[in-house]
Formats: structure tokens, C-alpha cells, sequence
């Protein structure tokens, strides 16, 4: 039963983090009609933006954080969307679909460039001394990784339903055409969508890359994941997203365990088939009507 | 111009095209991992031969010319290993020096094979040396000589009667963790858990959960830098309360930076280890390399150096530049300190390319690897 409970809350910490980056897919997918295939590489940079300000500019840590989230908003959110998105979203979805998959060979290369192929160690933000919780031996990092991604995620929620400005973007995300004959500021309100995908990244960045460790080739597993939490769960749902990846990180670890280690990384695609093949809007997803 | 004029300029000019030709460098490929899951090794491994390559050149070079290296980047994949060792060999290359992976090694020394190259690896997998290949030489013992010095410290020192193994499912992984469970079988203990791992894995919950819950007394593990780092980690995250014993890379200096407190109490059986300042050779060498590079060598580097090294005291027995006169020399060919200062360690190869010398037991105490015994050749 330990042994059950721990892995468990191990693969719940580690699915949060999931869903952190797979509700950045349903963000982008909502305000851009996109898949952004960096958003592996946006999970890693932020964690090199930290080593940069610890190792060559010599800050605290908390301070080389707080400056790598803005870096992270500037970089990944507001020159994304100025450099990337806008000029290209009108040439069509394919395109702009190929041009974040060129985005992240770009920040993996540079990273590698830059920083070297070797991982790197980093701090970790929250104690890693393990706690005993009901037989099991839980790591506070772990526990406070799951506490951290629910607490946002829930703050996010309430953020879009309850605000103003969230239902703006959401009326920004349903009819962008709509929204803006009704006043709304549509051009602003995709910004924020995005800026919040860039602070998601970076908190995920901050959260997995202790355990994990700062390397250019992190974002390729992770943004693969990521990416099918979010259809697993529904792209057009943050719920759906959250619950995504969730699932895998439980149900990855669970296999791992009782069922098979070797095929554990098979698990993921497993579960993306029965998906499209059994409900293609994903768990929590809700069916988009397209016509040509 | 008389006949003795024409004589004498004719004989100046060939002579002065034989000083030029004696002054030819000799080229040598290092043919390594310096990007992908093989970097943390592959760097260090090219590291040292920089400075040996230094040390050497320093020295006059081999046999009178002075050593040009070339770096290759396999990226840490078997294929294009391969493909660049016949680069290197196209574009003149004597010797090769690499590679670390196994799975590349097996691949790429074939071509080395083929075109009669001297080729000296980090690789440890068994296979290596079973293949009959008499141009491959390793830097360091292989798993199956290594490994088996752990029997004893499992049975006598730890008392353990029951043993987990993680292990990282590769070439250099398998080799490792079949010797092993073939040892403990050997001496009755018994494994209850046998836990493997993918190369570059990141989330290691459900491996250390398995390892915790199986009643081991202590637990083999066996895995490449990154992947020995994370499982630390995931283990100290966990409360793994038992002994956790590697062979070689569980307490390398890469692996203690990176798992940074988690690695604190790791032992490993380790063939080379800069820690081992009682050895002068190993002391100097150590110093040289913290002083060039600012880091701590791993053994990759010093298996690095002692390879080129190695090259240069062979060629120099040999007398001239032959693949197949330097492989044959290699057979059964010891090289003692006294002699061969740079092999820092007496060092001897036998018919296949297998490598032995003394090894040490390292145990990581306040974030260093601390020698805590030495052991004989075996």
C-alpha cells in the first residue's frame, strides 16, 4: 500500500508539471488556432535564464528566478507572439505550425550552443527532504511541485471564469471577430494568452528542472508528453489539460511499477490512440463543428 | 654545373625534403561523444588527451613528429560514429581514439578494423574485446573484469544476502548488470529486484519505488552520468536507506555535481579516480587538468590520457607508423610506471585488447570521492 501511495503521489507531482505545459498548448491552440511544437524548449530555457543569473551575473537565487520569469514573459510571450506569430498566423496554421517546430530546434541549438550539451545542475526552490506520509516517504519537492501546479491552475480557472478580463479572453479565444465588434481589445487579450503560456512555462521550468537537470534536450520528452496530456485530456479545455497530464504522470508510473519498465515510454502513444480512436475530443474535450 | 655540384645540391634537397617529411604531423581522430546523452563522458575523455596530446608534443611527439588531433562528434549515435571513423581515416588518420558508448563502439570499430587503425576506447561492455578484433584496445577494464571485484565487497564487507540491480538498458548497461547477476548467482545471493532504466531517462519514482520496496540489502547500480544523477536524486527523494554500490561512473565527479547531496554515501568500484593522489602520476595529472579546465577530471579523462600515452609508447616500441606491427605489439604487452611514467599505473593488455591494472573502492564523503581501498589486477 506504501509502495502504491508513493508512486502515486510521485506520478500526480510529476503529471502537474505535465499539465502545466499542456495547458500552454490549449492556450496557444485557443488564442492562435496553433500547435506550438517549441513548447518543450520554452519549458527549458527559463531553467538556463536561472543558471545564467546565478553563474555569470552572480545573483541570489531568487533573484536570478524573478528575472528569468521576465525574461521568460519577454522572450517566450511578447517576441513569440510580435516575431513569430503575427507575422506568420496569416500565411495559415501549417505554416505557423512549421514555424515553431523550427522555433524549438532554434532555442534547443542555441541552448546547446550556448551552455554546452552536458546537463547542468539546478537549485532546487523548495526542500527536497523527505517527509513520511501515511507509510509512504514523500519528498517535500514533490508535494509542493503538486501543491504549486494545482494552486495555479485553480488560480488560472478562476482567473478566466471570474474576471473580466479572463472572460474577455475567453470571448477573445471563441470568436476573436465577435469580441471585437463588442469592444474588446482583441489584440491585448491574445497577449496576455500568451504571456500566461510563457509564466506556466517558466514555473514548470523552475519545478521539474531540479529533479530532471538543466539540459538542451530536456524539451523534446517533455514536449511530447505534454502535448498528448493535452489531446488525451482535450486541447480545447484547460480542465482537460490538467486532467491530461495528470493521467499520464499516474498512470506512467503505475506501469512502470506493476505492469512493465521497458514499455514505459510506449504508455503515452498507447493511450493517445485509444483517445483518437474512442473520443477525439479528448476526455474532458467538447466537439469543434469545422466546415470548408 | 659540374657533377659534384649536382651531387651535392641533389643530395641537400633530398635531405631537406626528408627533415620536412620527418616534421609532418602525425594526425590522430578523437572520434567521441561530445553532444547527447554521451557529453558528460565524451568531453572529459577529449580533455584529456589534450593535455597528453600537449604533454606529448612537449616531448618531441611520436617518433620524432609532432601529433595533430581532429575532433569528431559521434553525438552520442552508433551510425554516425561509424560514419566518422571512416572520416578520420579518410583524412589520414593513425590512430582513432574513442569511442565511449559501447553500443558506438561496437558499431564503428569494424571500419577501424577494416582499414588496420590502432583505435583505443572508453567502452566497457564485454563484447568489445570478444569479437576478435585484434585493433581495439580499452583504456579501462572491461565490465566483466570490473564488475567481479565487487563480488567480495557485496558478500564480505556489505553481508548482503539479497541485491537490487539498476541498471540502464544499453549496451554498456546490459554488459554490466548480465556479469553482475551472473557474480551474485556465483556466491548464492540472491537479486530481488532487477530494475532497468532507458538511456536519458528523467523521472526514476517508479525504478527507486520498486528498489525500496523489494527487501534488498544493498543495490547495484549501473548507469551512465546523467541517468546515475537523477536516479541519486530520485533515491535521496525517497529515503533509500539501503548501500548503493556502481562501477565507475556512481561517484564520478559529474555525477556528484550534478546530484549534488543526493550523491553524499555513494561507494563505487572504479578503475581510475583522481581522488587517488597517493599515485603521483594520477596527483600530477589531476592538478594539470583542474588548472587547464577548472573542473575536476572524471576517469573518462584519465582514460583519455593514458590512451594517447599509450599510442605514443607502442609506436615508439614498434619503431614506425604500422596499424598491424602496433597491434601485434599490443598482445599480452604490459607497460610498468617505472618505465612508462605517463600510464600512471602499472598496465597491462592481454591478446583480445581486455586491460587490467589495480582499481580502487571510492565512497563519496562531504561531496568528494574519498578512496577507502585499493584492489590488486585481476
Amino acid at each position: 500500500m506504501s509502495q502504491f501511495l508513493q508512486v502515486f503521489l510521485s506520478g500526480l507531482a510529476t503529471g502537474s508539471i505535465y499539465a502545466l505545459v499542456a495547458i500552454g498548448f490549449t492556450l496557444v491552440w485557443q488564442a492562435a488556432q496553433t500547435v506550438n511544437f517549441a513548447q518543450g524548449e520554452f519549458v527549458v530555457l527559463p531553467a538556463f535564464f536561472v543558471l545564467v543569473g546565478v553563474h555569470l551575473l552572480h545573483l541570489p537565487l531568487w533573484m536570478a528566478v524573478a528575472l528569468a520569469l521576465l525574461l521568460s514573459l519577454l522572450v517566450l510571450g511578447v517576441l513569440f507572439k510580435k516575431l513569430v506569430v503575427e507575422p506568420i498566423l496569416p500565411s495559415g496554421g501549417i505554416s505557423l505550425i512549421i514555424a515553431t517546430m523550427a522555433l524549438g530546434i532554434l532555442l534547443k541549438e542555441s541552448i546547446k550552443e550556448f551552455y554546452g550539451a552536458e546537463a547542468q545542475p539546478f537549485p532546487a526552490l523548495v526542500p527536497q527532504d523527505p517527509i513520511n506520509l501515511l507509510g509512504a516517504t514523500v519528498s517535500m519537492q514533490d508535494i509542493m511541485n503538486l501543491v504549486i501546479s494545482l494552486g495555479i491552475v485553480v488560480l488560472l480557472t478562476l482567473f478566466l471564469n471570474r474576471t473580466r478580463t479572463g472572460r474577455c479572453m475567453q470571448a477573445t479565444a471563441q470568436n476573436p471577430a465577435v469580441a471585437e465588434i463588442l469592444g474588446v481589445d482583441v489584440k491585448r487579450m491574445v497577449l496576455y494568452t500568451f504571456l500566461i503560456n510563457a509564466a506556466l512555462a517558466a514555473l514548470a521550468s523552475f519545478l521539474i528542472t531540479p529533479v530532471y537537470l538543466a539540459k538542451f534536450s530536456n524539451g523534446e520528452t517533455l514536449g511530447v508528453i505534454a502535448f498528448i496530456a493535452a489531446i488525451v485530456g482535450g486541447f480545447n479545455q484547460i480542465r482537460g489539460a490538467l486532467a491530461g497530464g495528470l493521467l499520464i504522470g499516474v498512470l506512467d508510473n503505475l506501469t512502470a511499477t506493476y505492469v512493465t519498465a521497458e514499455y514505459r515510454a510506449a504508455l503515452p502513444l498507447v493511450l493517445l490512440i485509444a483517445i483518437i480512436l474512442l473520443r477525439p475530443q479528448g476526455l474532458l474535450g467538447t466537439s469543434e463543428g469545422r466546415t470548408v | 654545373m659540374n657533377r659534384k655540384t649536382f651531387l651535392a645540391m641533389s643530395t641537400a634537397i633530398l635531405l631537406s625534403m626528408g627533415v620536412a617529411q620527418a616534421q609532418d604531423p602525425v594526425k590522430i581522430g578523437i572520434v567521441v561523444e561530445l553532444s547527447g546523452a554521451g557529453a558528460p563522458a565524451g568531453t572529459n575523455w577529449r580533455d584529456g588527451i589534450k593535455i597528453a596530446v600537449d604533454e606529448i608534443n612537449a616531448d618531441g611527439g611520436i617518433l620524432g613528429r609532432l601529433v595533430e588531433t581532429a575532433e569528431y562528434d559521434t553525438q552520442t549515435d552508433p551510425q554516425t560514429s561509424r560514419a566518422l571513423v571512416q572520416k578520420a581515416i579518410d583524412e589520414g588518420a593513425y590512430a582513432i581514439w574513442g569511442t565511449i558508448y559501447s553500443g558506438s563502439t561496437l558499431v564503428n570499430m569494424l571500419v577501424a578494423q577494416q582499414n588496420e587503425i590502432p583505435q583505443f576506447v572508453g567502452s566497457e561492455s564485454p563484447a568489445i574485446v570478444d569479437k576478435g578484433n585484434p585493433f581495439v584496445f580499452r583504456t579501462s577494464s572491461g565490465a566483466q573484469k570490473g564488475v567481479p571485484a565487487l563480488t567480495s565487497y557485496f558478500k564480505d564487507t556489505l553481508g548482503a544476502r539479497k541485491v537490487g540491480i539498476a541498471w540502464v538498458n544499453n549496451e554498456f548497461g546490459k554488459g554490466g548488470h548480465d556479469v553482475f547477476a551472473a557474480e551474485m548467482a556465483k556466491v548464492g545471493i540472491e537479486v530481488v529486484a532487477d530494475v532497468s532504466s532507458e538511456q536519458a531517462q528523467t523521472d526514476y519514482a517508479a525504478d527507486v519505488a520498486r528498489l525500496k520496496d523489494s527487501g534488498a540489502d544493498a543495490v547495484f547500480v549501473y548507469m551512465n552520468q546523467e541517468e546515475s544523477a537523477r536516479f541519486l536524486i530520485e533515491a535521496r527523494k525517497q529515503g533509500l536507506a539501503m548501500p548503493l554500490v556502481g562501477e565507475v561512473t556512481l561517484t564520478e565527479a559529474k555525477v556528484i555535481e550534478l546530484a549534488g547531496g543526493a550523491a553524499e554515501g555513494a561507494i563505487a568500484h572504479v578503475g581510475l579516480t583522481a581522488t587517488a593522489t597517493q599515485v603521483e602520476g594520477i596527483a600530477q595529472f589531476a592538478a594539470k587538468f583542474e588548472q587547464t579546465f577548472n573542473r575536476r577530471p572524471t576517469h573518462d579523462a584519465i582514460k583519455g590520457y593514458v590512451g594517447a600515452w599509450a599510442t605514443k609508447y607502442v609506436t615508439e616500441m614498434v619503431g614506425e607508423f604500422n596499424g598491424a606491427a602496433f597491434a601485434e605489439k599490443m598482445k599480452n604487452l604490459c607497460l610498468d610506471v617505472a618505465e612508462h611514467p605517463r600510464m600512471l599505473l602499472d598496465t597491462c593488455w592481454d591478446d583480445r585488447g581486455e586491460m587490467s591494472r589495480p582499481s580502487f573502492m571510492v565512497q563519496v564523503k562531504d561531496g568528494a570521492p574519498v578512496v577507502i581501498g585499493t584492489l590488486p589486477a585481476n
